[in-house]
Parts: C-alpha cells; sequence; structure tokens
C-alpha cells in the first residue's frame, strides 16, 4: 500500500511554492470550512483523539495543550495563537520546507487552531535567515486576506481573525515556548517562568497557544479525514506521519514524510541510501543537535516519541544528523556545544557559566590540550546542567549530545587526552 | 534623525500589536536596511520614537545575531558554521572564503565591499556547506562555487 504524504503532497522537488487555486483545488482550506461549522470543544477533542504531539521536539500532546486555554464569554481576550517557525536547532530543515513550499497548509492550520481556542490573533513567529519564506507566506496571507478567509467574518462564519507574520532577528531562544513570547513584545528573548503557562498568560498576559509549523501543518488533515484516518498513518500509537531527516556523509541527505515510528534504519538506509563509499556508520543525533546519541545497536527502533525515549534519547525534530568513521566524535562536540554556549541567553547561572565551560574544555581536547580531569568535569556538568536545574530547556538540551558521547566514544575522548591531539587530525 | 521613509515604515508596523515596543526589532531593521547598521545615533531615535530608554533598546540590539551595531560591507557574506555543515566540511568554506575575501570573520574589506561573518544553522542542512550572501541562501559550496557566486557581487 503506498504511503499517504498530506503533509507534502502539494509539496514539489524543487520547492515552487502552492498558490491559493492550487491548494484548493487539492483539498485546500476543506479542514477549516468544516471546523467553522464545529463546535471549539468538539475541534480540540478531535485533535486529542488523533493522538497528535508537537513536532517542535517535546512531543505534548495538542489537543490536551489547547485544551487548557480558558474559553467561554468570561474567558479574557484578546487570545492568541502563535505559530514557532523559529527553526534553528541544528542539524533541522523541516519547517522551512513547509512554508516555503505550502503555506497555506499553515494558514489552515492556525486559523483551525484560532478556531478552537477562540484565538483573535495570530503570528506567524519567522526566523530572520528564513528570506524566502518569508515573502511566500507574505504573498499566501494576502491571497487568504483578498479571499475573505483572514480577517472579519472569515468563510462568512461571522468569526474574525487577524493573522501577522513577525519576521525576527536570530537567536536560538527564540525558539523555546516563552522566550518566543517575549522575543514578539519587542525583549530580550529570556525564558519566562512556568507556572503561569502560556494558555492561562502569554503574550501581552493573555491566553497563548504555541505551537511548532510542523505540528500546525497536521492540523487540517485531521479535521478533514478525522483522528482515525490519522492514526491509522502510523506504525505506532503516536499518530501520522513526520518530516524525517538525514544530513552528514550518506548517500542521499533529504526530508522524507513517513509513517511516525518508521524505524532508523530504514530511513537510513533506504531514503538515504545509507553512508558514503569508503566510510562506516559510527552514531547519530536522532532530532537535531539537542538529542541524545545513539548508535549502531539502536538502529532498529522506531522513530516515535516513546521508543527513542526508550532508547535513552528524544525524537527531537526527527531530523538526524550522522556521524561517520572519519568525523571526530569529540571535534563534533565541540561544536555543539560551542553553538549552545553561544546562544545561551545569560538568564541563568548554569547555562551560561557552565556551557561556556564545557565548550571551553572541549575545544582544549581538540586542541591537544585535555586532561584527565576533563573527563569527571564533563560528568559533573551534564548532572549539574539535567532538567530541573535551569530555567528552560537549553543546557539540558545541550548537554544531551555530550553525556552520550561520553558513554559510546569515550575512547575517543582518552585518546585526544593520551595523544595530546585529535587523531583525526 | 530617523527620515520620514523610515518613520513611515515603522508606523506601519504598529496596528499589528498592541504594544509601540513590539515593534523595536522591525524598527531597527527599518532602520538597518536603510543605512546597513544600527548606530548609536539611530539607536537613540529609534527608542525615542518607540518611547522606550535607550538602553533598554541596545539589550534588545545586542542579543540578537541579525542586528548590526557596527558597519559593515556592501555585501554580508554569513558562513554556516553549525553542526551538519561542520561534517560537511565548513572549516574549507571558512578558509576560502577568508583567502578569497582577506578577512576573518567579524572583518569588512577596506573598500567595504564584503564582511565575512558565520551564523547559525541555517536549516538547508541536506544541502551542506551552505552560506548567506545578502540574504540569499546558497547551497552545496565548494571554493570553486564560491569564486564563481562572489563574481556577481561587485
Amino acid at each position: 500500500m503506498p504511503t499517504e504524504t498530506p503533509l507534502t503532497k502539494n509539496i514539489r522537488p524543487d520547492l515552487a511554492p502552492t498558490d491559493l487555486k492550487a491548494y484548493e483545488s487539492n483539498g485546500g482550506y476543506r479542514g477549516v470550512r468544516k471546523a467553522l461549522k464545529t463546535a471549539p470543544a468538539e475541534v480540540t477533542n478531535t485533535v486529542k483523539q488523533s493522538n497528535l504531539r508537537g513536532r517542535g521536539g517535546a512531543g505534548f500532546p495538542t489537543g490536551s495543550k489547547w485544551s487548557f486555554v480558558p474559553v467561554g464569554k468570561e474567558s479574557p481576550r484578546p487570545k492568541y495563537i502563535v505559530a514557532n517557525g523559529d527553526e534553528m536547532e541544528p542539524g533541522t530543515f523541516k519547517d522551512r520546507v513547509l512554508m516555503e513550499g505550502d503555506p497555506h497548509q499553515l494558514i489552515e492550520g492556525m486559523i483551525i487552531a484560532a478556531h478552537a481556542i477562540e484565538a483573535d490573533i495570530g503570528y506567524i513567529f519567522l526566523r530572520g535567515e528564513y528570506t524566502l519564506a518569508a515573502k511566500r507566506i507574505q504573498k499566501a496571507l494576502a491571497e487568504s486576506y483578498e479571499a475573505g478567509y483572514l480577517g472579519k467574518n472569515i468563510f462568512g462564519s461571522g468569526e474574525h481573525f487577524e493573522l501577522y507574520l513577525h519576521i525576527s532577528a536570530g537567536r536560538y531562544m527564540c525558539g523555546e515556548e516563552t522566550g518566543l513570547l517575549n522575543a514578539l513584545e519587542g525583549k530580550r528573548a529570556n525564558p519566562r517562568a512556568k507556572p503561569p503557562f502560556p494558555q492561562s498568560s502569554g503574550l501581552w498576559g493573555k491566553p497563548t497557544v504555541v505551537q511548532n509549523i510542523e505540528t500546525l501543518c497536521n492540523i487540517p488533515h485531521i479535521i478533514s479525514n478525522g483522528a482515525e484516518w490519522y492514526k491509522k498513518l502510523s506504525h505506532t500509537p503516536n499518530g501520522g506521519t513526520k518530516l524525517y531527516g538525514a544530513s552528514g556523509k550518506v548517500k542521499r541527505p533529504g526530508l522524507w514524510e513517513l509513517p511516525m515510528g518508521t524505524t532508523i534504519r530504514e530511513i537510513l538506509e533506504e531514503h538515504a541510501g545509507g553512508m558514503q563509499d569508503g566510510l562506516k556508520f559510527r552514531g547519530l543525533l536522532p532530532g537535531g543537535a539537542s538529542t541524545d546519541f545513539l548508535i549502531e545497536d539502536h538502529l532498529d527502533i522506531k522513530m516515535d516519541f516513546d521508543e527513542v525515549q526508550k532508547a535513552g534519547s528524544r525524537l527531537g525534530t526527527g531530523t538526524m544528523i550522522v556521524l561517520d568513521d572519519k568525523t571526530c566524535p569529540v571535534g563534533m562536540c565541540s561544536n555543539l556545544e560551542h553553538f549552545f554556549a553561544q546562544e545561551s541567553c545569560g538568564w541563568c547561572t548554569p547555562c551560561w557559566s557552565g556551557l561556556s565551560w564545557v565548550a571551553q574544555m572541549l575545544e582544549a581536547l581538540e586542541a591537544g590540550e585535555g586532561k584527565p580531569e576533563f573527563l569527571e568535569q564533563f560528568a559533573f556538568q551534564t548532572r549539574f546542567l539535567a532538567p530541573g536545574n535551569t530555567f528552560c530547556a537549553l543546557a539540558p538540551g545541550a548537554v544531551e549530545p555530550l553525556q552520550s558521547a561520553l558513554k559510546y566514544f569515550r575512547g575517543d575522548f582518552n585518546r585526544h587526552i593520551q595523544e595530546k591531539r585529535c587523531p583525526w587530525r | 534623525m530617523l527620515t520620514p521613509e523610515e518613520r513611515q515604515e515603522i508606523e506601519a508596523e504598529l496596528p499589528r500589536y498592541p504594544k509601540k515596543r513590539a515593534v523595536c526589532i522591525d524598527a531597527m531593521k527599518i532602520v538597518q536596511r536603510h543605512r546597513g547598521c544600527v548606530s548609536d545615533e539611530s539607536l537613540h531615535d529609534v527608542a525615542e520614537f518607540l518611547e522606550m530608554s535607550r538602553d533598554e533598546l541596545d539589550s534588545v540590539a545586542t542579543f540578537y545575531n541579525l542586528i548590526f551595531r557596527k558597519p559593515v560591507g556592501r555585501h554580508v557574506v554569513m558562513f554556516c558554521d553549525s553542526v551538519s555543515c561542520w561534517i560537511m566540511g565548513c572549516d574549507r568554506v571558512r578558509e576560502h572564503l577568508s583567502e578569497r575575501l582577506g578577512l576573518q570573520p567579524g572583518e569588512t574589506t577596506p573598500d567595504k565591499r564584503f564582511t565575512l561573518l558565520p551564523i547559525v544553522c541555517l536549516g538547508a542542512c541536506d544541502r551542506a556547506p551552505v552560506m548567506m550572501l545578502d540574504w540569499e541562501l546558497f547551497q552545496d559550496l565548494d571554493p570553486r562555487k564560491i569564486d564563481v557566486i562572489l563574481e556577481n557581487y561587485k
């Protein structure tokens, strides 16, 4: 049976954008018409039943997230829906494809989400470097306003929804839900304390839901085809399809929409074509820079939230970064921790201080100046920066690749110290 | 002083947000588009226009990678140095750019033609290594391809 690919069915290999006419002729804006005739609570319920979990990395059940928003006449106004298009997790390139290739799908998902939580205003929060996506979203927004799908009395339903594009100016922290809200308010993207959660007190203190781009793009299909259909797309209890990607020295790096729960082996060997000639597989980060390494033993696990977690890592963004046997794992960690130390917002001490220390030690190791006590220090820092010790998830995520590298590639760390050089150079 | 054009562009952003300061990043990007960077004087003018303190606005300006507080060249070359590009050889890209332009990252050519900067993951990891030149993405880079691209930016 051929696999269904609802998210990418309109996306062409050259990423030429789908305009309003093409989108509608392929079933677009059907889900929203159905949703607007359905009670908001029922829409939320369908999303809950679909088992859709957030595609930004944390995997929180989307329907549950919506159900925490106060609804009804007494609820605070305005309420907001925000699309998180600040894709800046190194190794991740899925939301860009969705925004460039089929911007109307995102808009439709946002209108439905807005209806479900009774949001009045929406923002698409886009990272500044995504200039092509910005142009295409602008054009799609203009088309939707022109057609009466956005603004006052959308689709003749009597409901109003304003949707704006906000183009940011580059900083990894903007991808963190509460950092993003600060950025949208024109502040530094420092994280906010939780609780209160954004669903009750978000943008300008009003109820707000922030969702990843891929998550929102799933919504029209769930509403059009139903929760049962959506669940059946998946190989596992986590519903739907998933955009999986591979980068690094594989034969065919790329992005594929596959059933949720496709095995790592299938993605790596069938879709990415295996390793480049002359190279051997050593490990991979399954879902972006802030996930733990997995190794050969893990190739047959299913790429969904639960299975990857059982293997000691996280599905994250589902875009894997592959490490080959001619690339230095310590150098790779050094690159990763340099990124996280640089992008730490500086708000809490364990993060800015711990990560820059870790990054400096890794750099020293690569330069042949490593000392045996570094290994103890790495182990200490990875515990010290674990969840619960910092304001947000940046630092705990940052040490995930390091803690697992220490487990799987310990010999490589030792060689750097003993030989006083990087053996790969 | 903000030019009438800059004021108009900033004002056009205001209706999308309930608070004035929310447009401060947009406002600085508008100024930067017209003048190349956000100087101390421009920062002051934008802060005044949005009823913010200068320090408050500067704390925002210095937080975001794409707001330039110092002058840059006519063309800004930003090479990705994040993990997938690192695996695929972004060090070679950086070395070649440095050699061709005679610049270390963070520097501008004396003729103000090019500025070279590192940038974080550009979300095109399947086509690594990549760079942005004047906000346009270039993928699958190698030294020869870089030479061909640079020829188009005088």
